[in-house]
């Protein structure tokens, strides 16, 4: 079973490596400049986008966590569909607008229009820190995807052999995206999307036919974990733990630097606009993924004797895996892990040479080597994606898992703090840049001191509103406050007559043609 | 030129709107979060938001046809 699994396995992940390093190829540019390397010329049609976005976010770690927090928690762990049902939505015309306004600065990054929107290098400055902040854990977890199915695979998982594995496949990642830059996730990105529909497909038809049907896997669900709990009388319970966890991860989804390179790299508004339409579909397969937390409850993954090892280790990160090496043959069990492990890799890439496009344009080049050219831009952007891979492994493999997770729910609260200046700027500039530079800070300082209370046991934290207690996902609470502050003080620095700055945007430059914008070149 | 497609694109500009259903129906969960009726044997809960996922993409298509242009 081992044999044929790990063969499958090493076949598609060494041909996938092979298409890396193909990418630098794929529709040849000049990639001495930083938005040929870090944002793949911009030229990214409906299709490529869809892949793009979709590997950005249903990331391996989606697939391993999510299962695992509804086989651990139930009912709760679906707050992942409203999240990823309704942040499209939300952003259908704010994200149009950005790539607009990008498109005609050569903004790479959102720090970058923050800076020219606000007259503020430190605002985007702020924002550039808080990206590279929150993209750095999510790395590191994207390896916490592979080490599980590693070790399903049989390979060692201790000692300096167990890394060895893990410290080949990112090496690999390291030096393709080096090469090939974002067109080596674009192309990856197709591939891994190819393999998960194909292993998710199988995976709801053919595991409940063998647990004989969803009425048998909800029956052998505890009742606790079917449904949310009804919230009992002065609180809102649940419900609102429930619903907050969805918009407030929906908010921060689209401030996360990797998605929105993913985004910028697209050839037109109207594609952004498009994919905002139709990635709601991808929902409909992690909804399914979700259910496979069930389905392990039922196939009673975790009291297998042979699982006890990997349990103990990786807790419900293993529930997906054990349920795929009890439901599918050998080779296919080396299908659904190459999956997952290939949808590590594309999110890894794509949030590395975010997090160095970060780096270059809005520390480098901004505080550094003003005077830079664009090859030595595009170079330094080059080498830091090594250094942040790097990074991301050493903190994967020399700190415990729980360091990582821990971070990664601080920058998902970090990150939607950078949303007042990107998204209220998109729409207008009555914002003062110091205004929103505090607001920032209060958010990061609220939303890390509320975490640490919960001493990261869960983001959710029940607030007293008029007498009714109301659980609210930290990340909105902090949001919240930032903007009331960002308001109040953009009132008085306003009245005090302290300097705005100049805006290098002009109204003109984030409408379409037909709404009385400038023609699109 | 613009001072004739300014009017018509705000109009049109009204049906983003339509974008707030699926963000409504999802998120007020006293709605949907109990076990009848069955689906397949999938309580309500589960198979209300599977559903919504084709749901959200048909709204937002059809306010993507309407307002391509002008977005």
């Amino acid at each position: 079973m081992h044999r044929s699994a790990l063969i499958v396995f090493l076949l598609l992940v060494t041909g996938v490596s092979v298409l890396g390093f193909y990418a630098a190829r794929w529709r040849r540019a000049d990639l001495e400049q930083l938005h040929e390397w870090g944002l793949g010329g911009r030229r990214f049609g409906p299709w490529v986008t869809w892949f793009m976005l979709g590997g950005d976010i249903y990331t391996a770690y989606t697939f391993v966590a999510l299962p695992a927090l509804v086989f651990g928690a139930g009912a709760i762990g679906f707050f992942a569909m409203p999240y990823t049902i309704i942040c499209y939505p939300l952003v259908f015309a704010v994200l149009p607008r950005l790539w607009r306004v990008a498109h005609r600065h050569n903004h790479i990054t959102g720090a970058d229009f923050v800076r020219d929107r606000y007259d503020s290098p430190l605002l985007g400055l702020l924002v550039a820190v808080t990206g590279i902040l929150a993209v750095m854990p999510y790395i590191a977890l994207q390896l916490v995807g592979i080490e599980v199915v590693l070790a399903g695979l049989g390979l060692p998982t201790r000692g300096w052999a167990g890394d060895l594995p893990l410290v080949i496949a990112f090496a690999a990642l390291a030096a393709y995206t080096y090469t090939s830059g974002l067109r080596a996730a674009a192309l990856i990105a197709v591939v891994k999307d190819l393999l998960i529909y194909v292993t998710v497909i199988a995976a709801v038809i053919v595991i409940p036919i063998e647990l004989g049907g969803f009425g048998k896997i909800f029956a052998a669900v505890p009742a606790a974990k079917v449904m949310l709990a009804r919230p009992p009388a002065g609180s809102l319970g649940s419900y609102s733990a429930f619903a907050t966890l969805a918009l407030g991860s929906a908010v921060a989804l689209f401030a996360y630097p990797h998605v929105l390179t993913g985004t910028l790299s697209a050839d037109s508004p109207r594609t952004v606009a498009r994919n905002m339409a139709f990635l709601p579909a991808y929902t409909f397969a992690l909804g399914l993924t979700a259910l496979l937390g069930f389905m392990a409850i039922a196939a009673g993954v975790d009291k297998l004797p042979q699982f006890a090892g990997y349990f103990r280790q990786y807790s419900n990160n293993f529930a997906v895996p054990a349920l795929f090496m009890k439901s599918f043959s050998g080779w296919f069990t080396g299908v659904a892990f190459a999956a997952i492990a290939i949808g590590a890799l594309v999110p890894a890439a794509i949030m590395s040479i975010a997090a160095s496009n970060l780096w270059t344009r809005n520390i480098y080049r901004q505080y550094l080597r003003p005077d830079c050219s664009g090859p030595q831009e595009a170079r330094q952007a080059k080498r830091v994606s090594l250094v942040v891979k790097f990074g991301a492994l050493i903190f994967a493999i020399a700190l415990p898992t729980s360091y990582a997770i821990n971070l990664q729910l601080l920058g998902s609260i970090w990150i939607i703090q950078t949303v007042p200046a990107l998204a209220f700027g998109l729409y207008t500039r009555w914002f003062h840049r110091w205004a929103l530079a505090v607001g920032w800070l209060v958010g990061m300082v609220l939303g890390t001191w509320l975490e640490a209370r919960l001493r990261f046991k869960g983001t959710v934290y029940p607030l007293h509103l008029l007498g009714t207690v109301v659980p609210t996902y930290i990340a909105v609470t902090a949001v919240v406050v930032n903007s009331v502050v960002a308001a109040g003080l953009t009132w008085v620095f306003r009245v005090l007559g302290i300097a705005a700055g100049t805006d290098r945007t002009a109204p003109t430059d984030y409408r379409s043609a037909a709404a009385g914008g400038a023609v699109e070149n | 030129m613009n001072a004739s497609a300014e009017p018509r694109a705000s109009s049109r500009r009204w049906w983003l709107l339509l974008l707030l259903v699926p963000l409504i129906a999802t998120l007020w969960v006293p709605w949907f979060a109990h076990v009848r009726p069955v689906l397949f044997g999938l309580p309500f809960f589960y198979w209300y938001l599977l559903a919504w996922a084709p749901g959200s993409v048909l709204c937002s298509a059809f306010v993507y046809f309407k307002t391509r242009d002008v977005i």
